[in-house]
């Protein structure tokens, strides 16, 4: 008992003098944290903080690729809510939004339910079904493009052979349909997350919840409506939250398909703020038409933030 | 008393009849939908432009399966180039964004330092920002420090969605490896810093790999960004390259359009094939847990 005091106390002394002033610095919880997260801070702060109030500025200025502008206040904004094409474009946009999260949503909590059954070849199904949404998103839309063909689809090949219609559809070209059929592309790629997330919350029940229902008399549809969905809904609010700001802000479908047209039929505000500011070369007309998504995004940020931090604590 | 059924379980007079209508059937459907495009994307890459262009042939098989797009697209295009682009920019991001993202999310999920909570929640509204609402500044910016036009403007700005989204998802993963082997490896003597490197890195492995997958598929399908920030032909990747040079003016190259489409998938579809698992477990880690 007391040799083993003796000789502890000389050992950790001598460690203490070997220590330098660095290992202290990345042996103190507060001065290793800022060292390991100071290289993510200075990186955002340099090129997401910074390039947004760049951004600010020029919305707030006439500048052109050609001439850096000057002041103007918020005239671009006024001159887009004006603008026809600006408000065909904010209601494309909603649209868009919409359609595509709600077909998300059914078939992508259809597809989870599907796949939480046991049947052969699950795990294959499984992977394949996950192809629209890891492929580069523009080159998946490659395929609907051409499946969308005015002269060979082969939507319409398989409509006029079958004898449901005459023609086949103008997918692309006529304004009416055209919003519809990128949607519908947007969709496509995001069921499978949709679908997976969904999935990972129903496989995360505990099964004895369901036998414990059973036994106290639910039915199928009672054991889905009290059991499975309140359990799945927190993940499925999130899958939700992050479908609806990544269609909101799509770009790559939309230009992949369109470009925006006919007649800005299909134009969302990542489209004509980039055909406005860039092709275009109106950077500060250009700059206003992306930042006004940000009301938007600013309310699902802030649901998504104040959910999880209810979660954490809870 | 029955014994109660498993969810998914069937009690019927016509159990066959009723998989086939409730599961088979949605099946074939979610298949079709979902895989389709790609069964198309192949066929037409397959196709001379014989059978492609002739409205009397079937489009649903190809008759005489040839590879002349696929040589087209490496003889008449600089595919080869935008491979090695892709590759080389998604490697790199990648790895800026581990080396930045990995530390970082560790950090915040152990280390107690005034102001964590504040980045912990500025990096995950970060995550949460699109990059369509910063391309244009982006340009001025990057044009402005001299990396307009270069691949290398790409290495540098995808880690700026690539970092919070690894050091969102590593804080995660962090907090579910329990700091007891920390704990001990401290009291033998090791630095906090070394007992993050020797002890927590190690058993966050699949956390980093399943951050390092989402990474690199991530900056491998990228495009805005892609197509803004850089435009001579010779420093662009996959995805750009093969809109912009196979589809010019409303004239389309179905055959090598499809062809390098298919080509350009499949890095990430085996990258991803080999670690499905892990995918599908990161992807659902990033999204469910804050």
């Amino acid at each position: 008992m007391g040799s083993s005091t003796t000789t502890g106390a000389p050992d950790r002394s001598s460690r203490t003098v070997r220590r330098s002033r660095l290992s202290d610095l990345v042996d103190s919880e507060r001065s290793l944290g800022y060292l390991l997260v100071a290289p993510v801070v200075l990186l955002l702060l340099a090129l997401v903080a910074y390039p947004f109030f760049v951004a600010i500025g020029y919305a707030l200025s006439d500048r052109t690729l050609a001439d850096p502008g000057v002041f103007v206040g918020l005239e671009n904004f006024v001159l887009l809510w004006e603008s026809s094409i600006y408000r065909q474009t904010l209601r494309n946009t909603f649209i868009f939004t919409a359609g595509s999260v709600a077909i998300r949503l059914v078939l992508g909590v259809g597809l989870a339910l599907l796949l939480n059954e046991s049947f052969r070849f699950r795990r294959a199904v499984r992977a394949a079904i996950l192809l629209p949404w890891i492929v580069p998103t523009v080159l998946g839309t490659m395929a609907w493009l051409w499946m969308f063909n005015p002269n060979f689809s082969v939507l319409n090949y398989i409509l006029v052979q079958s004898g449901l219609m005459e023609h086949g559809f103008n997918w692309l070209t006529d304004p009416d349909l055209a919003l519809f059929s990128v949607l519908l592309v947007n969709a496509w790629r995001g069921v499978p997350f949709m679908a997976i997330t969904v999935l990972a919350g129903l496989q995360a029940i505990p099964h004895d919840l369901y036998d414990a229902s059973a036994i106290d008399g639910a039915g199928k549809f009672q054991r889905f409506r009290y059991v499975t969905l309140p359990l799945v809904m927190p993940v499925l609010l999130t899958a939700l939250v992050l479908s609806i700001i990544w269609t909101f802000s799509d770009f790559g479908i939309v230009y992949g398909l369109t470009k925006g047209g006919p007649m800005n039929a299909t134009h969302v505000l990542a489209t004509l703020s980039y055909q406005t500011g860039l092709a275009s070369g109106n950077i500060g007309e250009g700059a206003a038409i992306s930042l006004t998504m940000l009301p938007v995004l600013l309310v699902l940020i802030v649901w998504q933030l104040r959910r999880i931090r209810r979660s954490t604590v809870a | 008393m029955s014994t109660p059924l498993a969810p998914g379980e069937y009690r019927s007079h016509h159990p066959r009849l009723e998989r086939a209508l409730f599961v088979w059937a949605p099946l074939a459907f979610f298949l079709v939908f979902l895989v389709g495009p790609f069964y198309w994307m192949l066929i037409t890459a397959l196709k001379p432009d014989s059978e492609l262009y002739d409205g009397s042939k079937s489009p649903l098989y190809v008759a005489a399966p040839t590879l002349d797009h696929f040589i087209y697209l490496f003889e008449k295009t600089d595919f080869v180039t935008w491979v090695a682009n892709t590759m080389m920019v998604a490697t790199l991001s990648t790895a800026i964004a581990l080396i930045m993202g990995v530390p970082a999310g560790y950090a915040l999920a152990r280390l107690r330092f005034r102001g964590s909570e504040f980045v912990g929640t500025a990096i995950f509204v970060t995550y949460l920002v699109p990059t369509t609402l910063l391309f244009i500044p982006m340009v001025e910016v990057m044009a402005s420090i001299g990396m307009d036009d270069t691949i290398w403007a790409l290495v540098i700005v995808y880690p700026t969605f690539l970092v919070p989204f690894v050091t969102w998802l590593m804080s995660g993963y962090f907090r579910t490896i329990p700091s007891d082997l920390e704990d001990c490896a401290r009291i033998d003597g090791l630095t906090r810093l070394g007992a993050m490197l020797r002890i927590a890195l190690p058993l966050a492995r699949p956390g980093i790999l399943s951050a390092g997958i989402f990474s690199f598929t991530l900056s491998w399908n990228e495009f805005i960004y892609a197509l803004t920030l850089v435009t001579a032909s010779a420093e662009r990747t996959i995805p750009v390259g093969v809109i912009v040079q196979l589809t010019r003016a409303d004239f389309y190259f179905w055959g090598p359009l499809m062809a390098g489409a298919l080509l350009g998938s499949v890095p990430v579809a085996l990258v991803y094939s080999f670690f499905v698992d892990q995918y599908a477990s990161g992807l659902t880690a990033g999204a469910v847990k804050g």
